[in-house]
């Protein structure tokens, strides 16, 4: 691989003169906004357990796809949306339980579920010989072999994800933090939660291609955590949850194109160390919040009752 | 008056006696000027086979603050729903602001049994409150400051609950993070925000300490008094209501009675409500206890 000259404008002029590279950056971005947004929302769903199932389930889909000569792009969907669809059919998939704040999940379902499904993919890969490195790509991801083709499948299944996100938005924030409430004003929970988790399950798919299976939390978990340690406002939570992800996709595929290690090490690292820096901020945000005197409540209280009470 | 006959009438009607055509309400000239918000005629409602309560009748006016109560398990979160039109009335007619109960009614601020936030909630309370005016939309907001006159006017309507809760201190923090009574405080926020003219209300009171369980019930009152709205609320214990409710409806036994606390928490009614003697007992600081509720015997017991 070439060499760094630690002349930044040089170096990134040489990065994008490799085709694979432009490839890599192009669909490492696409992934990135569709991961940043869903990932938002998955983590106030507490659906993290089905995300990465999801992401999982992907990875049979791709190994059986290579092994029947298909491209792996349409395993990691097929397999992804399908899957989505069977956890949403669950009887407790998309059901809210009782807790405000979030939902509860059929974990047992769910993780019997993943462990088949490594398994499968597992038997689809020693099916195909000789793929001992494919193996490493479909779960930890490669930086090179984006083709023009995934790029495009990528763009096009993102943009409608992310239109669909826009048009669920605001019902899906109101059934994620007190279904209760939102079935009774009329938003059709169920059916919310079960299109969110198709999207998810697109996101997982795209999210698999450049992170690999079992490091897709690196974009789908990590910039969303981050940015909800950050920001309790919902419309800058999510930007914030996509420039994250935008950020360390970036520098992590430049830094995989310039040192020898795998670009999943490196986007994954980046948004460990974002999650950490935004975990200490809030825990030194929260203490000095907790130092200064909070009056604000009891006289308020104590205002209602005198008011009532002269009336 | 005819409060007495209403009560009279509710037990008649609970005890099968259907040819009694009048039903506790508005049977006086004074009483008929106002609106019925609420009525059940003859209402059954079962739940997976089994009757929770049947011929029940009973109506809520226009700005009464209506309690509730009754032993565990015996419908009251029930009643609740049967007035949203989440649960289907199996037998009679649930009438909700002139037409059939039925979801998704604009005119009725709803607050579930409350569950509180997990402290990882990291949304704020304003957003939660403003969820209430627009949350069933489908789309995504615009920011505010693009949308003109209609943002600035949501803006202050948010601002306007907010303040009618006096949530102002804390609306801006996380919710996850605000007390069980800040949160509860927001909550009625969010139930007001669209002008309701039905408030439900399932245990409201139920996690907090005595302070806010009389705090809550005298905003609750406020609300109700200077809103007109009518307030409909589920409660285990009805001494921090006593002083601020108008009127109370008793499960039990599969039935309802309906009347001024004063005339239905009484060893009388409550015993020939539950067909078992009952006594109703008041201690020095005027708190009532009832005493020999076969179902749940732990009931109403004193706040300590």
């Amino acid at each position: 691989m070439t060499g760094l000259s630690w002349n930044l404008v040089d170096d990134v002029r040489q990065m994008l003169a490799f085709h694979f590279m432009l490839n890599a950056l192009r669909a490492g971005t696409i992934v990135a906004v569709v991961a940043g947004a869903v990932g938002y929302f998955m983590v106030l769903r507490r659906q993290a357990f089905a995300g990465h199932t999801l992401a999982v389930i992907g990875f049979p889909g791709a190994a059986g796809a290579t092994w029947l000569g298909i491209s792996p792009v349409f395993g990691y969907f097929g397999f992804c949306i399908a899957g989505a669809l069977v956890i949403a059919a669950l009887p407790s998939g998309g059901r809210p339980n009782a807790g405000l704040g979030g939902y509860g999940e059929e974990s047992a379902v769910i993780g019997t579920v993943q462990a088949f499904a490594l398994a499968c993919g597992f038997l689809f890969v020693s099916l195909y010989k000789g793929f001992l490195s494919g193996l490493n790509n479909l779960l930890f991801g490669t930086i090179i072999g984006v083709s023009d083709n995934q790029v495009l499948t990528l763009l096009i299944a993102g943009v409608i994800c992310l239109a669909m996100l826009a048009a669920l938005a605001r019902p899906l924030l109101f059934s994620s933090i007190d279904p209760a409430v939102a079935r009774a004003r009329g938003v059709p929970v169920r059916l919310v939660a079960a299109a969110f988790l198709v999207l998810l399950g697109v996101a997982a798919a795209g999210t698999s291609q450049v992170t690999g299976s079992l490091l897709v939390f690196a974009l789908l978990v990590a910039p969303a955590a981050t940015a909800a340690r950050l920001t309790a406002r919902p419309a800058l939570g999510l930007s914030l949850s996509v420039l994250i992800a935008l950020a360390v996709t970036w520098v992590g595929e430049t830094i995989a194109f310039f040192s020898p290690y795998p670009i999943g090490f490196w986007v994954s690292s980046l948004a460990f160390a974002a999650f950490l820096l935004a975990t200490t901020y809030r825990a030194a945000a929260d203490r000095i919040g907790r130092r200064q005197p909070r009056g604000s409540t009891s006289p308020t209280d104590a205002g209602i009752t005198a008011t009532v009470g002269a009336a | 008056m005819t409060r007495t006959d209403a009560v009279n009438e509710a037990v008649s009607t609970l005890s099968g006696d259907e040819g009694d055509a009048t039903r506790a309400g508005p049977s006086s000239g004074e009483a008929a000027v106002r609106t019925v918000v609420v009525s059940l005629e003859n209402a059954s409602v079962a739940v997976g086979g089994r009757t929770i309560w049947s011929q029940v009748s009973l109506e809520v006016q226009a700005g009464q603050f209506v309690a509730v109560l009754g032993p565990n398990g015996v419908g009251k979160s029930t009643l609740l729903k049967a007035v949203l039109g989440l649960v289907p009335v199996s037998g009679g007619r649930v009438t909700v602001l002139g037409q059939r109960a039925g979801r998704g009614n604009a005119a009725i601020g709803y607050l579930p049994q409350r569950r509180a936030f997990d402290p990882g909630t990291r949304i704020r309370g304003v957003d939660i409150v403003r969820l209430g005016l627009d949350g069933d939309r489908w789309g995504t907001p615009l920011p505010g400051w693009l949308r003109g006159a209609k943002g600035r006017a949501a803006r202050a309507r948010v601002a306007e609950v907010i303040d009618l809760v006096g949530a102002g201190g804390y609306a801006h923090r996380p919710i996850g993070q605000c007390s069980g009574g800040e949160q509860q405080r927001l909550l009625i926020a969010q139930a007001l925000i669209r002008r309701p003219e039905l408030l439900v209300l399932d245990e409201p009171l139920d996690s907090l300490d005595v302070t806010n369980q009389a705090s809550v019930s005298a905003l609750i009152q406020q609300v109700c008094r200077s809103q007109g709205v009518a307030v409909l609320l589920v409660a285990h214990d009805v001494n921090p209501l006593m002083p601020y409710m108008d009127q109370v409806i008793y499960l039990a036994h599969g039935g309802a009675v309906m009347g001024p606390p004063e005339q239905v928490i009484t060893a009388d009614t409550l015993t020939m409500l539950y067909g078992t003697p009952i006594d109703v007992l008041r201690d020095r600081a005027g708190r009532l206890v009832v005493v020999g509720q076969p179902d749940a015997p732990t009931d109403h017991r004193l706040p300590r």
